[in-house]
């Protein structure tokens, strides 16, 4: 399955939904939406991986390269994420501490809003 | 024992292809569920990672994959090989295993990363962009590759030579579900 990529607004937030296998091939498509949306002035991300079938380090390199961006601006990237088999990739590597990862946007949003 | 061997051009596209025939012959092999995940991961990154490395400095040349089913189910083996492997598991505490190997053909020497060198993991991890070396594949880190195939893998070598680096990885199998027809 290839990726598909959305995004919405939800007030200062902007949601990006991704859906597919996010690897050495779909990754370049993640990383240019990120870049994209950074650069039209959103540093608030939240990234739904709900429906990621598969996520490599390729994936892992570009969502770390987008939260380098976003802090740059005092931004946040956090991310949305509750399957075992996508967050195993993020404990083996140690990304855990690196993202924040919620369980649901409206979780990763509420959560921002109260720091 | 079987072995299935599929040559790909050093594109990220037919690193998916990798992914899908490696999880394919592990679930026939008899590789327990929980490990299919972890198969398909650890073989497209040593494969991510040998595109990248092809890609900088040889970009014609294939890339070697190789899948050994060490379960002994081949009903075309030669007995008397098949027997001399069974004496060789038996004196060894070695379990019966499904291996996985990927060769490339870049020279290892250019590409400064090896599963124990914790420095260049680490400054992988933040290639992005900018980073990128011509040619290279954006978001791609080699280390960070590496990192998630030890982490994965039972068993893992990486050796690394003028001539290429060659990547093994394996899996014990389980010996009650090596002939599941179903469980393709």
């Amino acid at each position: 399955m290839d990726l598909k990529l959305d995004h919405y607004t939800e007030g200062d937030t902007e949601i990006v939904v991704v859906e597919g296998e996010i690897d050495v091939y779909t990754a370049p498509r993640l990383r240019e939406l990120l870049i994209d949306l950074v650069n039209k002035g959103n540093f608030h991300l939240v990234v739904n991986m709900e429906k990621v079938e598969f996520l490599d380090s390729t994936g892992l390199g570009v969502l770390v390269g987008g939260l380098k961006r976003v802090r740059a601006h005092d931004g946040t990237l956090d991310l949305v994420c509750t399957q075992e088999r996508i967050l195993k990739i993020f404990r083996i590597t140690g990304l855990t501490k690196v993202f924040g990862i919620h369980s649901s946007v409206q979780e990763a949003i509420d959560k921002r809003s109260s720091k | 024992m079987a072995t299935i061997t599929l040559t790909i051009s050093a594109l990220p596209a037919h690193v998916r292809t990798a992914r899908l025939m490696a999880a394919t012959v592990a679930r026939r092999a008899g590789i327990a569920a929980s490990a299919i995940d972890e198969i398909r991961l650890a073989v497209g990154e040593a494969c991510s990672r040998a595109v990248a490395a092809h890609k900088l400095h040889c970009p014609t040349q294939p890339i070697l994959l190789q899948l050994i089913d060490d379960s002994g189910t081949d009903p075309v083996s030669d007995p008397r090989t098949d027997t001399s492997s069974r004496t060789l598991r038996a004196n060894g505490s070695a379990t019966r295993r499904f291996e996985v190997v990927v060769s490339d053909r870049a020279p290892a020497k250019d590409t400064e990363e090896t599963a124990n060198h914790l420095e260049p993991l680490l400054d992988g991890l933040f290639l992005d962009g900018e980073d990128t070396p011509p040619g290279g594949i954006s978001g791609f880190s080699p280390g960070l590759g590496l990192a998630v195939i030890t982490g994965l893998a039972d068993e893992v070598t990486i050796e690394p030579n003028d001539a290429g680096t060659v990547v093994r990885m394996s899996w014990p199998l389980q010996a009650d579900q090596t002939q599941n027809p179903s469980s393709n």
